[in-house]
């Protein structure tokens, strides 16, 4: 490891910029002429518009257009794209209703867009938002999963009878019934996985610019994936085609999914900017993203687990219902059921798998992928069954994990995913003596007489990260390949550019990526840059999400720098008049092993670019591509455990403890890794404790704003006793395997188990608020 | 935001003649419910009136056995005040508890009070302790001020600009902060007077803004001891109930946080 290579803790390149106020956000782009677009929002969860009076707005000050749902529908924009096609049981394709940009006949979520009005100021849009007229029939509305698939409910959609989207299913229910004929014991559990507003620190938000000239236009938006973007806003949204739009995603405040899909009001202000021929822009504030940014989770599931004498696992049955709100957002529909449904074999030997899945359309925000997207989900379940079966069968719960734990590999579950590596006892003995496990007991006791509850929970997650390969997620229904792209440019003096189709928003990819150049060349990271974010510079790429950006990312940019390395030494070898193999890199330096004679890297990229000299036959220049398809996901495992107090007399939790082990194969910048573990328990924590969004029965959101929707502060969170046991990954020559989303997905488990256990109830909900535990003790 | 005046008052006359001549108009104090509330749009003042300069509104004194905190001193102010550490130190605690340091900074007690937020802390010191509420026109007792959700004694124009309250044998606040907002989800401010006489009073709790609980009141009155309350129901009918606490769960902490009122003020 060299100061800058791999495994060192470097501090990020890019805090410098954030840290004193200069990153440079999509609201801070301006241009000239620039108008500002408002949009005018359906206050009803479901209803018929029957009509839009902008005459009065028209006449405001500084108002240059009032466009509706109608204009979009007669410009032949597309409707909103779901991008993976799930099958029914039944054979039958998803049924999905239309969703246009902004709503021409029928608004179905408070917070859907009906107009848009474009202003020479933002506060003169808004003034003139507010003279639009709009009338509107209202319609009973569906609020949540149960209101919506009751018979008689409100339909949203004509194409999904009973609002069901898909009822799917996975694994073998025949081999499940046999188990469960042959149980000694048999565990059920009903639970909620509560819904989430993701709540990026930065707002949506989006400039748009249409130059007539080249009629080419520019799109600055706040994405997880400009490239994805692209591929969209062209192939489907027919706005612009591909090679005449530049989609640029400069530095995003946060995305934990949320800024994954390409939104109606991204697709508005670039057919805007064209219709008004203006710069447009739109910023999102914190009450538009409550109601508009696709929330996350919102299951209702119910499990049974099957056991025999010896309290081994026989099978597991699932049956989950999923709420999608008022539309099929961009990936929500693999979510419960590729995301999740894959993943519940959890750590554990379980010969028998079947779940069911039931998709439903609500008068909701629409639901899609959100830090952990679906892997969350089957973890919360799975752990809490676990937890759930210990306390039934009367053992330990730590016992009962490890007498099932798989422990070779690689491992072929009855539900698609084969774990390739890890070692699931290293991970949980290592979390137990962090937290002392077996002086808990003395602890609770000790509490006890302080008149404190004291819990001590546990969760062993699994997760599978880099979603591939492109072949396999095709035949399951994806509309899109999952390998990425990078290239790397050694400049003629030496200094290096890496483009890659990963895109950074917090992960910290300046650093960690420039870390695996330093760690092949030996060239510090200050003569390196990543670029990213933009379609006129980078080739292609697929995004950064679902912790895909190291080992599918990263790896790409190994494969091209293999390229450039061969190349290099080829160079290297002619100008020192040595044989090729005997060339080594040092240092930054190219060196003949066993000799002192060397040639550093920038006489190497000079000799490229000037020509002069190179092999008889080959190319000038230093630069080369790769595009990097994984053979399997990777799978990150781990245990947490969490220690806390329950105050009996007003049902608030305090954590005493919280320890987490996990396995991410090799790290790259250990701090940076930790920084991502900290945000991702932060947010599982936050899930389990504090954070729900509430829809009232008519489908208002009562959570739509920090007063009532509880974010986790610093306060409410413990500090993490963080720790690592590797198994490296074989799947790619990083050996990595992705650290965004565990802590989001391990988290909530341990939370939850930790109060059942401190309260003696294992009836409890999430959020675990403080009036919901209280009630559990006192009924 | 709606575009409206803003003007700086230099003196609480100033601010009632500038008050009296915009057609809708506002006083501003720290800002920290009136802004959001006119950055969403949910108020259109014509003209906004600036109280937070006006020199004879900001200031403690403590004279005898009265602490006089002025209308525009700021909570943060209060917090760190010694003299109503040494004299009501509950009180300084109460306002060391509001919101966050920003919001310290500048929401002030007079704003607190006009504004009458059914979760805001400062009434149930205000009534607890018995406090006059001093305005440019009169002095209003506690018990004449809260009027209900969001609403007071005070009429249009009218100013506060004191707020006296008479230093009490003992007195403790217990706050059991909302999840979200970290208003009081229920607070409860305890006070014996130096006459002997025990007054109870508990924000965030009921459906018609801060009240005194009397049951509370009777059983400290008979022994000053937290467990005193041990046999106390507080009932549940007429409290608030929302997401984050139900009305029997606000009943509950009604009653535990006036235990932990009580060990507060010892
Ligand atoms: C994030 C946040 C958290 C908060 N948490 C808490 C909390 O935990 N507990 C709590 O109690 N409060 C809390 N608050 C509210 C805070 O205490 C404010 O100070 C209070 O709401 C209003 O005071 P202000 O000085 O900011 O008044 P302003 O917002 O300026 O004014 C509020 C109202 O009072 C009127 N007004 C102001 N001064 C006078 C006066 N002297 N005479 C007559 N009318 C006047 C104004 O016209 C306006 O109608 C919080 C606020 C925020 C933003």
């Amino acid at each position: 490891m060299g100061v800058e290579g791999i495994g060192a803790r470097v501090v990020r390149k890019e805090d410098r910029r954030f840290i004193t106020g200069q990153g440079r956000y999509v609201d801070d782009v301006k241009m000239v002429g620039m108008s500002y677009a408002h949009f005018i929002r359906s206050p009803h969860a479901h209803a018929k518009v029957k009509g839009i009076d902008s005459t009065e707005a028209m006449k405001m000050p500084g108002v240059i257009a009032v466009l509706t749902g109608q204009q979009i529908v007669d410009d032949k924009v597309g409707n909103l794209i779901c991008g993976w096609a799930i099958t029914s049981k039944d054979g039958s394709p998803m049924k999905m209703g239309a969703w246009p940009a902004m709503a021409p006949e029928t608004v179905r979520f408070v917070g859907q867009a009906v107009a848009v009005v474009i202003a020479e100021t933002k506060n003169q849009a808004k003034d003139a938002a507010e003279a639009v007229v709009v009338d509107y029939e209202e319609l009973p509305a569906a609020a949540d999963i149960k209101a919506a698939i009751k018979p008689g409910a409100p339909q949203l959609h004509p194409e999904a009878p009973g609002n069901i989207v898909y009822d799917w299913h996975l694994g073998d229910e025949a081999a499940v019934k046999d188990a469960f004929s042959k149980a000694a014991n048999v565990v059920t559990l009903d639970l909620t996985n509560n819904r989430l507003v993701p709540n990026a620190m930065e707002p949506r938000a989006a400039v748009a610019h249409y130059d007539q000239a080249e009629e080419h236009y520019t799109l600055y938006t706040t994405s997880q994936n400009p490239h994805v973007a692209r591929l969209v806003l062209s192939a489907f949204y027919n706005i612009a085609p591909e090679h005449k739009l530049r989609v640029i995603a400069p530095d995003v405040g946060g995305g934990f999914g949320s800024k994954i899909y390409i939104y109606p009001e991204e697709m508005v202000a670039l057919w805007a900017s064209k219709k008004v021929n203006r710069p447009v822009k739109w910023t999102g504030d914190r009450s538009e993203a409550f109601l508009t940014d696709a929330h996350g989770r919102d299951h209702v599931s119910k499990a049974e687990m099957a056991f025999d004498k010896d309290n081994k696992i026989l099978g597991l049955r699932v049956k989950t219902h999923a709420n999608f709100g008022a539309y099929m957002s961009l990936f929500s529909s693999a979510v419960p059921t590729y995301l999740y449904a894959t993943l519940l074999s959890g750590q554990y030997v379980i010969p028998a798998i079947y779940a069911e899945v039931i998709g439903v359309y609500t008068n909701t925000t629409p639901v899609d992928a959100y830090r952990g997207a679906g892997r969350p989900e089957a973890s919360y379940l799975i752990e809490r069954m676990m937890e759930t079966a210990a306390r039934q069968l009367k053992v330990d719960p730590a016992e009962l994990r490890k007498k099932n734990f798989i422990t070779t590999f690689p491992y072929q579950t009855p539900v698609i995913m084969a774990y390739d590596i890890g070692d699931f006892h290293a991970s949980i003995d290592a979390a137990m003596k962090a937290i002392d496990y077996a002086g808990f007991p003395a602890r609770k006791a000790k509490a006890k007489a302080d008149g404190k509850l004291r819990g001590i929970g546990l969760s062993c997650y699994i997760e599978a990260c880099g979603i591939a390969p492109s072949k396999a997620v095709g035949s399951l229904g994806a509309g899109v390949g999952l390998w990425e792209s990078a290239e790397i440019r050694v400049n003629p003096v030496g200094t290096i550019e890496v483009l890659t189709g990963s895109h950074s928003h917090g992960q910290g990819h300046e650093t960690t990526f420039c870390q695996i150049i330093a760690e092949r060349l030996g060239v510090p990271i200050s003569q390196v840059s990543i670029v990213h974010g933009d379609t006129d510079k980078v080739q292609f790429g697929m995004g950064t999400y679902g912790s895909r950006s190291l080992a599918v990312g990263g790896t790409a940019i190994v494969k091209a720098m293999e390229k450039v390395e061969a190349k290099a030494k080829k160079i290297a070898a002619h100008a020192l008049e040595a044989s090729e193999s005997d060339i080594v890199i040092e240092n930054g330096e190219f060196k003949v092993t066993g000799t002192d004679k060397s040639i550093a890297l920038p006489m190497v990229a000079l000799a490229a670019y000037t020509a002069h000299n190179l092999p008889d036959g080959m190319e000038p220049g230093l630069k080369e591509t790769a595009f990097y398809d994984p053979t399997n996901f990777t799978f990150p495992a781990g245990a947490y455990i969490c220690e806390l107090e329950v105050d009996p007399g007003t049902g608030k939790t305090s954590f005493v403890n919280f320890v987490a082990a996990d396995d991410f194969g090799r790290l790259i910048n250990p701090m940076i890794v930790e920084g991502q573990v900290h945000g991702g328990l932060a947010q599982g924590i936050g899930q389990a404790l504090l954070e729900g969004a509430v829809y009232d029965d008519t489908g208002q959101l009562v959570t739509a704003s920090f007063m009532d929707y509880t974010m986790p502060r610093a306060d409410d969170l413990p500090s993490f006793q963080l720790s690592h046991t590797t198994t490296l990954c074989p799947g790619n020559p990083l050996g990595v395997k992705g650290c965004g989303e565990a802590g989001a997905i391990g988290a909530s488990a341990a939370v939850i188990n930790a109060i059942t256990d401190a309260i003696g109830n294992n009836k409890l909900e999430m959020p675990a608020t403080p009036d919901r535990v209280w009630h559990a003790i006192h009924g | 935001m709606y575009e409206t005046n803003y003007h700086r008052a230099s003196s609480v006359a100033d601010a009632a003649a500038t008050f009296a001549k915009g057609a809708e108009s506002k006083f501003l104090a720290g800002g920290q419910t009136l802004l959001p509330v006119m950055k969403q749009r949910l108020a259109a003042p014509s003209d906004v009136i600036d109280l937070s300069k006006v020199q004879e509104m900001i200031g403690i004194e403590v004279s005898g056995d009265t602490v006089t905190i002025k209308a525009a001193t700021p909570h943060y102010d209060v917090a760190q005040s010694d003299a109503v550490k040494k004299a009501i130190p509950a009180l300084a605690k109460l306002a060391s508890e509001i919101g966050d340091p920003a919001v310290r900074y500048r929401g002030t007690i007079g704003g607190s009070l006009a504004n009458n937020d059914p979760a805001a802390d400062y009434p149930a010191a205000v009534l607890a302790l018995g406090a006059v509420v001093k305005t440019n026109k009169r002095s209003i007792a506690a018990e004449d001020f809260f009027k209900g959700l969001f609403s007071t004694a005070l009429e249009d124009g009218e100013i506060i600009t004191a707020v006296s309250f008479p230093v009490p044998a003992k007195a403790g606040y217990a706050k059991f902060p909302n999840p979200a907002s970290r208003f009081a989800l229920t607070g409860v401010f305890v006070a014996k007077t130096k006459s002997g006489d025990v007054r109870v009073a508990a924000t965030g709790a009921s459906q018609s803004g801060v009240m005194r609980v009397a049951p509370i009141e009777q059983a400290l009155k008979a022994n000053w001891a937290a467990s005193a309350l041990d046999s106390v129901t507080i009932p549940a009918s007429g409290l608030l109930a929302d997401i984050h606490g139900s009305a029997d769960y606000r009943a509950n902490l009604v009653k535990v946080m006036g235990q932990r009122a009580v060990t507060a003020a010892g």
